[in-house]
């Protein structure tokens, strides 16, 4: 026969609590403790908080330029559960609930939007600074990825970026190096439909953006993103792909930002009510919230103490932000390099840039008496 | 000591280093079996194997993106990529990633790497392989630029390239990779980034150049008959502007040399500087003796590009004569 097939595969969609409420016991029993589901969701709660104020913070000025996260909670909080702390996370800039699970103190992301660098010098957890321009982060996680096995310490690397970063070149060398060089990495690609104003459609034109992964050779699920058990699950098979066999994973986490792109864009320009408002239903606070009720994990009491808390909590992060001493000048030649180049020093002493000003002992002395008189 | 090329000291380098320090690591196309394009990472793979002598997938922005990962790490990572004119794909994460991450994480994540790459013309190469990019890497706060000119100081710039603790770009100057031999200590020693090296004093003229075209400029001297002061920069960010301007302040007189093309070439921040330390010691106008404002041509006209001895023997006595 002339013609056959050579390949073929199939995409796997996994859910395990659905919007309706219908839980799948047996992709989920026993996968979260409910002592961990519990505090998983009030986790999201204080994320909640912790938007809407960084928005506020934004709009009445005392905050830059600050992008939503509401809605995309569940993916990198997955993540962040499943992840060991010799592990790295390689984020964009809509994890925030993954970041702080992990331990990154919440101040130091109020600072990277306040305009202060200092908010991306991050000691307590191995997760790099947010990464602006899209997709650069991708081969970053990769050779963090490369880093730990050949260091052999057994650590992987998990990296998140959103659909419009799967058209992106460096994705794509990413993936393949992962891949190729056999490297334990995740990727989570959070689908959440839009890039800023561009339609997932715009950016992939296959049936699924997982499938872009199966290219490489790698394994390749699609889940709800905004079901945290399905989160769990395909995070956890991937992490142990990667730390087991040195293989990536390409997760595709169907979500949807409940927000604007960023507090400088206005998503009501590009996108129908309809399709916020179906997705409002689908908000993994709800879901979660009705989950616990129902089996009597979560009492309205506990809801209005963990919302008390969680104002409360955002607020003392806010004072810390705001009370930082400003930067200094100096800090913006101070690490540059690692040890400071002459040209710089020179810069930083005297803060001009032109040679008599750095240096006013080169103006010739019938000039300088000129001066004088 | 052995009589190596520039490119046996390159490999000498790299093999001394990679015995010493185990955090470093080598990666790029071709670099393996094959022993790199130009065999500067000849006999390398099997010394070291293929978890530190790694054949990368043919993307150079991959390369370099995940040597900083490498690098991120704690590894010292030498990404290589095979020539000057495929650094486009790179270019991104070079200037935009690696030369940015220590200064916006306030020195929480710093990038060590050495980014080795064979540059500029003379070797009767196809298109883009034979272009001079430096300046456009030297416009890039947080990277390090270095172009030896010899055997000797290949080996010793690029160990001290490796030990930086900032991101390197290493520039090998293809042309002369084996067009002479020099004595190269067995020894480990290291020549500081960042000071140039006079190679002959004189009193008349200074002249600047770095790389390749160093040699072009000892031909000329020796050709002109005059006093002239060589000044080889070594490394052209930082630059070593103080070396330059002593030697003005001297000889009064300067002209700079270098492949890439003239305008906004690093010829240009030469005379700026000199304009800056030398202006009552000036003699003449400073004259820059580059490529021209012309992308590289292929290799049939690139003797006509590529400043050579009597292109600058012709702007030393315009110089001395002015």
């Amino acid at each position: 026969m002339p013609v056959k097939t050579v390949f073929e595969t199939k995409i796997q969609h996994v859910s395990i609590l659905d919007e309706l409420g219908n839980f799948d016991e047996a992709l989920g029993g026993g996968l979260i403790p409910d002592e961990d589901v519990v505090a998983m969701y009030k986790h999201i709660l204080v994320c909640r908080r912790f938007d809407e104020i960084a928005f506020k913070l934004q709009r009445s000025g005392r905050m830059g330029t600050y992008p939503e996260n509401r809605g995309q909670e569940v993916p990198s909080l997955a993540a962040a559960y499943v992840l060991q702390k010799k592990d790295w996370m390689v984020t964009c800039y809509r994890e925030n609930a993954g970041l702080f699970w992990r331990g990154l103190p919440m101040e130091k992301i109020l600072l990277h939007w306040m305009g202060d660098e200092r908010g991306n010098h991050i000691d307590e957890c191995n997760v790099t600074p947010l990464a602006i321009a899209i997709g650069s982060q991708m081969l970053h996680a990769t050779g963090l990825g490369w880093a730990s096995k050949y260091q052999k310490n057994g650590a992987i690397a998990c990296t998140f970026f959103g659909d419009g970063a799967t058209s992106e070149g460096d994705f794509h060398e990413a993936a393949n190096f992962a891949a190729n060089l056999n490297l334990p990495v995740v990727f989570v690609c959070q689908n959440n439909g839009w890039a800023i104003s561009t339609p997932t459609k715009v950016e992939c034109s296959a049936p699924t953006v997982a499938q872009r992964g199966l290219a490489y050779g790698m394994e390749c699920v699609q889940v709800d993103g905004n079901d945290l058990f399905a989160m769990v699950r395909v995070v956890k098979d991937a992490v142990e792909n990667a730390r087991k066999n040195n293989r990536p994973t390409f997760i595709e986490a169907l979500t949807y930002r409940l927000g604007d792109h960023t507090t400088a864009d206005d998503a009501r320009r590009y996108r129908d009510a309809d399709e916020l408002a179906m997705w409002e239903k689908r908000d993994p606070v709800i879901r979660l919230r009705n989950y616990l009720e129902k089996r009597d994990l979560w009492s309205q009491e506990q809801e209005d103490g963990q919302v008390a808390l969680a104002e409360t909590t955002v607020a003392a992060v806010v004072k810390i932000a705001e009370e930082i001493d400003a930067p200094t000048t100096n800090d913006i030649f101070d690490s540059m390099y690692e040890g400071i180049t002459p040209e710089l020093q020179k810069q930083r002493q005297t803060l001009r840039t032109s040679s008599l000003g750095q240096d006013p002992s080169q103006v010739p002395a019938k000039s300088q008496e000129g001066a004088v008189q | 000591m052995a009589n190596l090329t520039l490119v046996q000291a390159v490999t000498l380098a790299l093999i001394q280093e990679m015995e010493k320090d185990e955090r470093v690591l080598l990666l790029g196309e071709d670099i393996g079996l094959n022993g790199g394009v130009f065999r500067a990472t000849e006999g390398l793979f099997q010394r070291f194997g293929g978890d530190r002598v790694v054949d990368a997938p043919l993307a150079e922005s991959g390369i370099m993106g995940t040597a900083i990962g490498l690098a991120m790490a704690g590894l010292r990572p030498i990404p290589e990529i095979q020539f000057e004119g495929f650094m486009g794909p790179a270019f991104d994460q070079l200037t935009n990633q690696a030369a940015r991450f220590n200064s916006r994480t306030r020195g929480g994540i710093t990038c060590p790497l050495t980014l080795r790459v064979p540059v500029g013309g003379g070797i009767h190469a196809p298109e883009l392989h034979s272009d001079s990019p430096e300046a456009i890497y030297t416009h890039t706060p947080g990277l390090k630029i270095v172009m030896p000119s010899s055997p000797y100081d290949a080996k010793g710039l690029l160990i001290s390239a490796i030990r930086d603790p900032n991101p390197v770009v290493f520039f090998e100057p293809k042309r002369i990779y084996r067009a002479f031999r020099e004595e190269v200590p067995e020894d480990e020693y290291t020549i500081p980034i960042g000071v140039a090296r006079t190679v002959c004093e004189g009193d008349e003229l200074t002249m600047v150049s770095w790389g390749a075209t160093v040699v072009q400029c000892m031909n000329a001297i020796e050709a002109s008959g005059k006093s002239i002061e060589l000044i080889d920069l070594r490394t052209i960010s930082p630059i070593d502007i103080d070396t330059v301007a002593n030697s003005v302040n001297k000889t009064g007189r300067c002209v700079v040399v270098h492949e890439a093309p003239k305008t906004c070439g690093l010829g240009a921040e030469i005379a700026a500087g000199v304009m800056e330390h030398c202006f009552l010691h000036l003699e003449a106008p400073v004259q820059r003796v580059c490529g021209f404002d012309t992308i590289m041509p292929y290799y049939k006209l690139e003797l006509d590009y590529l400043p050579d001895a009597q292109r600058i023997g012709k702007a030393i006595a315009e110089t001395l004569a002015y």
